[in-house]
């Protein structure tokens, strides 16, 4: 079965047949949805508000804003339709060109009749940043005929580059591809990667790279292209080589080779924050704790199934425990304990509070349960906020002097101390995770998932399982509550808002579900990206959750599917479904 | 599967041809990255008095580049601009969240604060960096150490919530910034104003914003010997600040001799006000004194005419709804409001003529004139301690501008006239009692339309 | 491994004992607790007879604005069986071009001199703006999800909901926009011995009244039996020659039409709207149908009066009895509680599941 995914992927360049002429409905569609998309950034203000920020030699983030959309939409107008097994792929060629031409200069248009709706009604009180400099932005200050010209053309010509992506043969593509996204991230994250070159003691890389008023240099855009295309041209073949060969590996080779990999991580893991310095660290900080999270509630949710919309909950209560515990600043009773001390009292809150949440709701099925389960959540941060049990918590004014972690003699401060414990711990819980994963109770679980009656009846109690799971996903999640008191060294109810359960949740889907290097991979990015987006300021959630979707609809199983959820998925249903429609439409225009 | 199954066939193929072009490619990387070598000297060789954005480290970290002869930097190090390279301050606001207008509102105030300045100070365009705290304290630990990270940075406008300037206070002060904040207002920040620094203070926090206590006496003082009113109830929505105010308004009430009724609260994203109304009507208080923003304090104004027994009620609110898009409303009218004694009518009209031309609507929030005044004072603060070279360099030591701030005295801002305490509290101590009425439609006119002015100590 | 599995791991029936003791204390303490509070409540006399009856209408006219945004989710579940949380934003965009829409025909004097035109007006631009956004995110981010596990449009939905609320904040500023005022809706009724404010009391009407039509829909027409086929079994559905994909397109439109009428009375009753006012009631009226029996169109309607009822009358009568302050701060934690208790006593919500049956 996995073969015929591959047999896909695999069908020769060479078999093609005379495409089709350009389908110029199609493309006249998708040039509509570049203008829109064009207006659209326009009048939300990103245009204006990146005009400032210098990417690559001069050009601006507003503009290169907006000739990406021509470019996206100009690639989608052009790009080749679903290929299909047993059919042969149409020939790519000046028509993909045309195609894109077609949907950029469409594009263009919608964007310049815009332009003239803003010159000629004053709709400003209704959409504040349509402003007059957005009109000389879009016009280039030059007037509506300069206007039409250089939107036009320039969508024409960056939608027939879109376009012209599929002409490339494949081996030059993707490398290409990659490559210009590359000195794209270089040019967007300049201060990141100055900052890690700062951090890697070779500052001189940053003179190299960036002019002085921001943004990559002509020298540095080239470098940085030359580098990563050379990269990915020269690795290409390799890594489809590497990857059979894992896939043929014996169990105790393959063995052997994780926990090579495990020796290099954790070695890479050490030295990483003495390069990335203090805001990167703090940016894996935040990802670590919620990784620690991810971790609990994939077991929770990836294992036993139970969807847990409230995780939030069990973090608060591992944050406001330690900062009772531990602060000489708690309101009611400060025994101003160590973390170690106070550690089995976390542990033992968190799963009073686990039973005190799994209970009620071991009936409940789906999202009865969810529901349940954020109302739990809520419950937790109004409890802490309330003026009722001010007199323990603090209320509004939260908990503060929460002292640095101590764990014997070492104290761990800065953002760039904290890496070390928090990571630590999670190495700890990926490894529990894993363990539980293959223990017996691991397996009662997925059963349970799967089908809790069939599973009752096999044996597995289901009662039990179920409260264990909520169990050690609740103290799991008390930890980060715990590292997370101590490295920001207050607590306030303001921190344990829903968002943070939702985007839990969205990690391990996102990174696949049941998987643990899914789990890391998707806290990595999904808690990073937020704070590297940081540059876009005010834009940042509205590009979150376009990633998000677009994320999801690409690789629904996610980015690293655990083996059985993969099967579960497969594609060839999708693409049998594919198939089927295609039939269908074929059917139906000839009947027509 | 109905479908033929088709195997992998020429990877071998492939893979020879991938690596001769590999090759390729590689000599044609190495010639042009040996070009770019040379091009890449050329750049840094013509920048201007070859030396490029220069930081002298705080102590205990290793300098990397000497100091300038003429310039000695003090304890916490000092930033040194290139000519030509900006000066770089940051504003560290709510900008997301249900909160986002109170942040978005502060970052127009710098905006247009660094305008006024013909976007210069000192010769060097102005810089700013714009953060989001979040409106919480994970948000403001990493606003802060981003902001930080970067050596050029001279100052901080921010947080937009106190809960956030909590940890971004300590990162701040111990990477030896600054830090202005237009609307923090816990006492736990700075001091009690009775001389004892409060749990959260940091030095080099200060803030433009009325420490709750002064607030919460001024309001209390006009209703209960003003008005004459001896019941009170209070209603915060779970914020910090809100909470700190309702509780130090209540405080004052009752040491005056007035009795608080009801001590209640709401949350943040509540619509429906009117069963806590109902229970304050049966609490039977003769003023409400809710300390909120909007859109909660819209509902709350104009849910309580609609319930019994509070017909005749007097609403009290703070500086969170003096703005624009609040007072508008036909229920606010008879609202009193407490709020920062605005020096003349004329300079804050002109500021908001400003704000309508580039934002296109009307102040969205009442922080943008703190925050204004924020920024203005870290300008005149910079341009007092810069040292600047023949060829346009600017130094500015960190520990020098820290105590020109301090020492800030008699500043003429929007929000009246601003002087620093030990503790970073630089707020116009004067307290205005504005009222709406019928004739005052408007933010201006209501500022305008001065009760009572509450001064400490007078 | 802990405490808890230490009590857990007991054979047998002292396991099921623990469990079941849990829950029986639990019960014992609520109501104990609900009895205790609302003896002190009601005989400490805080509140008057005619207070308790406000509260009441209150509760009913906020628990109106969930039902009828409830009345979308709970099509979508029924239907598709997934949480479509991007149904909050729906409801807000709705309110929003509304807003501009009464604003207008309010600076052209038609809002004060026809009020009623004008509201209808600017309600057809609520349904018409909210059917539009609705439509439009089922089509990008759920449609090619089709059959995907019910975890990924739920991701989706929460990635649509990010991008309407800051498209939204964007495009009309972040500022908070005030109704203009209805004139004649000014005022209070009187039904029955309970004070019905105007606006309030056009909620509640409005609420039953789009009920109605969306049981009739769902249960007389052809098209509501295709939405039922649907729910059903989409695979089944499809060879018995029902348009899938349609069929889900109009439960959508009907369910954003439904949110935008809830988007214009919020604008009537709350008198504003800002980019964030999607987020809370939508929660609420998830709540509310899964309250009711999620799928269940009456039960929607219950579900959303029972939360609004227990959210204006529970921190009075129950937490303010027991002696806690500042009790409406914790109305939604009554509110969840109450929820709690439900879904303990009827793990189906209260009028049980109906558009499918059995969806694990």
């Amino acid at each position: 079965m996995a073969q015929t995914v591959d047999a896909r992927q695999a069908l020769p360049e060479r078999e093609l047949v005379p495409s089709p002429p350009v389908d110029l409905g199609a493309a006249v569609k998708w040039g509509l949805i570049a203008g829109m998309t064009a207006v659209f950034v326009s009048a939300i203000g990103m245009v204006q508000a990146f005009e400032v920020r210098s990417v690559v030699v001069g050009v601006d983030l507003g503009y290169l804003v907006l000739f990406g959309a021509a470019l996206v939409f100009g690639y989608a107008a052009a790009r080749p339709g679903e290929q299909l097994e047993g059919f042969l792929a149409p020939e790519r060629g000046v028509r993909n060109v045309a195609a894109g031409l077609i949907a950029g200069l469409v594009g263009g248009a919608v964007l310049w009749l815009f332009v003239l709706l803003i010159g000629a009604v004053d709709i400003r009180s209704v959409f504040p940043s349509v402003s007059p400099q957005l009109r000389d932005l879009l016009t280039f200050g030059r007037g509506a005929g300069f206007a039409a010209a250089a939107l036009i053309g320039g969508f024409g010509l960056v939608g027939a580059l879109g376009g012209g992506i599929p002409v490339l043969p494949e081996r030059i593509r993707a490398p290409l591809v990659n490559a210009l996204a590359w000195v794209l991230a270089f040019g967007l994250f300049e201060d990141l990667f100055a900052q890690i070159f700062r951090g890697a003691k070779v500052p001189f890389l940053e003179d190299l790279l960036y002019q002085p008023g921001g943004g990559l240099s002509l020298v540095g855009a080239l470098i940085v292209f030359v580098l990563f295309f050379a990269v990915y041209l020269s690795t290409a073949s390799r890594r489809e080589t590497v990857r059979s060969r894992i896939a043929t590996m014996s169990p105790s080779e393959r063995r052997r080779w994780v926990g090579v990999g495990l020796v290099v991580a954790i070695v890479i893991l050490a030295v990483l924050p003495q390069i990335l310095g203090n805001f990167l660290s703090e940016v894996f900080d935040l990802a670590g704790i919620f990784l620690m999270m991810a971790l609990g509630l994939n077991i929770v949710v990836g294992y036993a199934g139970l969807l847990d919309l409230g995780y939030v909950a069990f973090f608060a209560v591992g944050a406001y425990t330690t900062a009772v515990l531990t602060s000489p600043g708690s309101p009611r009773w400060s025994p101003e304990m160590t973390f170690v001390a106070a550690l089995p009292f976390i542990v033992l809150a968190a799963a009073m509070a686990g039973i005190m949440v799994g209970t009620p709701v071991l009936r409940m099925r789906g999202d009865y349960l969810a529901i349940v389960t954020l109302g739990f959540g809520e419950i937790a941060r109004l409890l802490f906020l309330s003026d009722w049990l001010k007199p323990y918590f603090g209320g509004a004014q939260g908990i503060l002097q929460i002292p640095p972690l101590e764990l014997g003699p070492l104290t761990f401060r800065s953002s760039l101390d904290f890496f070390y414990p928090i990571y630590a711990f999670v190495l700890v819980f990926a490894y529990v995770s894993w363990a539980l994963q293959n223990s017996r109770i691991g397996r009662g679980w997925m059963a349970m998932r799967e089908d809790e009656p069939v599973a009752e009846v096999m044996g597995v109690d289901v009662v039990k399982a179920k409260l264990t799971a909520f169990v050690i996903g609740a103290i799991l999640a008390s930890f980060g509550g715990a590292l997370f008191a101590h490295k920001i060294g207050s607590v306030f109810p303001h921190s344990f808002q829903i968002l943070v359960s939702i985007v839990v949740l969205v990690i391990i889907i996102v990174g696949g579900i049941g998987s643990i290097p899914g789990v890391v991979v998707g806290a990595l990015i999904l808690v990073g990206a937020p704070e590297l987006l940081r540059e876009f300021a005010e834009f940042r959630y509205l590009i979150y959750g376009v990633l998000l979707i677009f994320m999801m609809l690409k690789k629904p199983e996610g980015f690293i599917p655990s083996r059985q959820r993969a099967r579960e998925l497969h594609q060839e249903e999708m693409m049998q479904d594919a198939w089927l429609r295609k039939e269908e439409e074929a059917a139906a225009a000839a009947g027509s | 599967m109905l479908l033929p199954i088709r195997k992998r066939n020429k990877e071998d193929d492939v893979t020879r041809r991938h690596s001769t072009f590999w090759w390729a490619v590689l000599v044609v990387m190495a010639l042009i990255a040996a070009a770019c070598g040379g091009g890449g000297t050329t750049t840094t060789t013509q920048a201007p008095g070859g030396e490029m954005t220069t930081t002298t480290a705080a102590p205990g970290e290793t300098t990397t580049t000497q100091p300038t002869a003429e310039f000695e930097p003090g304890p916490l190090g000092a930033v040194t601009v290139a000519p030509g390279e900006p000066i770089k301050i940051a504003a560290l606001q709510a900008i997301s969240g249900a909160v986002a207008s109170l942040g978005e509102d502060q970052v127009r105030g710098i905006e247009i604060a660094i305008d006024d300045r013909g976007g210069e100070l000192l010769g060097h365009p102005i810089e700013l960096q714009v953060e989001d705290d979040g409106c919480s304290a994970e948000g403001g630990t990493t606003g802060a150490q981003r902001i930080v990270a970067d050596p050029q940075v001279v100052g901080i406008i921010g947080t937009s919530c106190s809960g956030a300037g909590v940890p971004a206070s300590q990162i701040m002060s111990e990477a030896g910034l600054v830090m202005i904040s237009g609307s923090n207002t816990s006492p736990a920040l700075t001091s009690d104003l009775a001389g004892n620094p409060g749990s959260a203070w940091q030095p080099g926090y200060f803030r433009t914003a009325h420490n709750d206590i002064i607030q919460g006496e001024a309001a209390a003082i006009f209703a209960y010997q003003e008005l004459g009113l001896t019941r009170a109830a209070t209603i915060h929505d779970g914020d910090p600040y809100t909470e700190g105010l309702a509780n130090a308004f209540g405080r004052s009430f009752q040491e005056l001799g007035g009795e608080v009724v009801l001590a209640t609260a709401i949350n943040k994203g509540d619509t429906d006000m009117r069963p806590v109304l109902t229970e304050v009507a049966a609490a039977g208080a003769e003023v409400i004194f809710f300390p909120i923003f909007q859109p909660e304090g819209d509902f709350i104004a104009q849910q309580a005419r609609e319930i019994a027994g509070l017909e005749d009620v007097v609403l009290f609110g703070a500086d969170g709804l003096l703005s624009d898009t609040y007072v508008v409303n036909e229920f606010t009218v008879g609202m009193y409001f407490s709020g920062p004694a605005s020096p003349e009518g004329s300079a804050y009209d002109e500021f908001v003529a400003k704000y309508q031309e580039k934002y296109g609507e009307a102040p969205i929030q009442s922080f943008h004139a703190h925050a204004y005044d924020a920024a203005n004072m870290l300008f005149a603060a910079i341009e007092q301690v810069a040292v600047v070279e023949d060829d346009g360099t600017v130094h500015i030591d960190r520990q020098a501008l820290r105590d020109a701030l301090y020492a800030t005295e008699g500043f003429q801002g929007l929000t009246g006239t601003l002087t620093c305490d030990e503790f970073g509290d630089c707020a116009d101590p004067r307290i205005d009692i504005v009222q709406r009425t019928e004739e005052t439609p408007d933010i201006a006119a209501v500022r305008a339309n001065v009760l009572f002015t509450y001064e400490p100590g007078a | 491994m802990t405490a808890a599995s230490a009590a857990a791991t007991g054979r047998g029936p002292s396991r099921f004992g623990f469990v079941k003791g849990f829950l029986w204390a639990v019960r014992i303490l609520a109501v104990f607790g609900i009895l205790w509070g609302s003896y002190f409540s009601i005989t400490g006399g805080r509140l008057s007879f005619d207070q308790w009856k406000d509260l009441m209408v209150f509760g009913v006219a906020q628990g109106s604005v969930y039902a009828l945004i409830a009345l979308g989710y709970t099509m979508v579940y029924g239907v598709l069986g997934f949480i479509n949380f991007a149904h909050g934003e729906v409801f807000m965009s709705g309110a929003m071009i509304g807003f501009f829409a009464a604003n207008y025909l309010n600076q052209t004097g038609l809002w004060a001199s026809q009020p009623f035109l004008s509201l209808f007006i600017v309600l057809l631009v609520c349904m018409t703006a909210s059917t539009l956004v609705a439509v439009g995110v089922e089509r990008v981010a759920y449609r090619p999800l089709r059959n995907a596990p019910r975890l990924i449009p739920l991701i989706t939905s929460i990635g649509a909901s990010f991008f309407l609320q800051y498209a939204f904040r964007g495009l009309f500023g972040a500022g908070v926009k005030s109704y203009p005022a209805v004139r004649a809706l000014d005022g209070a009724w009187n039904v029955l011995g309970f004070r019905v404010i105007k606006t309030q009391g056009i909620v509640i009407l409005a609420a039953v009244g789009m009920m109605v039509l969306l049981y009739l829909l769902v249960e007389r027409t052809k098209t509501g039996r295709a939405m039922r086929a649907v729910a059903e079994d989409q695979e089944i559905a499809r060879l018995m020659g029902v348009d899938v994909d349609r069929t889900i397109v109009t439960v959508f439109a009907v369910g954003g039409a439904m949110a935008g009428v809830a988007g214009l009375l919020w604008g009537l009753v709350f008198q504003q709207v800002f980019f964030f006012t999607g987020f809370l009631p939508g929660i609420k009226a998830f709540t509310s149908a899964v309250l009711g029996g999620i799928g269940n169109i009456v039960g929607a309607m219950v579900g959303g009066l029972v939360l609004g009822a227990v959210e204006s009358i529970g921190p009075s009568l129950v937490l303010a009895g027991l002696g806690v302050p500042a009790a409406h701060q914790l109305k939604d934690v009554v509110a969840f509680l109450a929820l709690v208790l439900v879904l303990v006593f009827r793990p189906t919500g209260i009028m049980g599941e109906r558009l499918a049956e059995e969806r694990a």
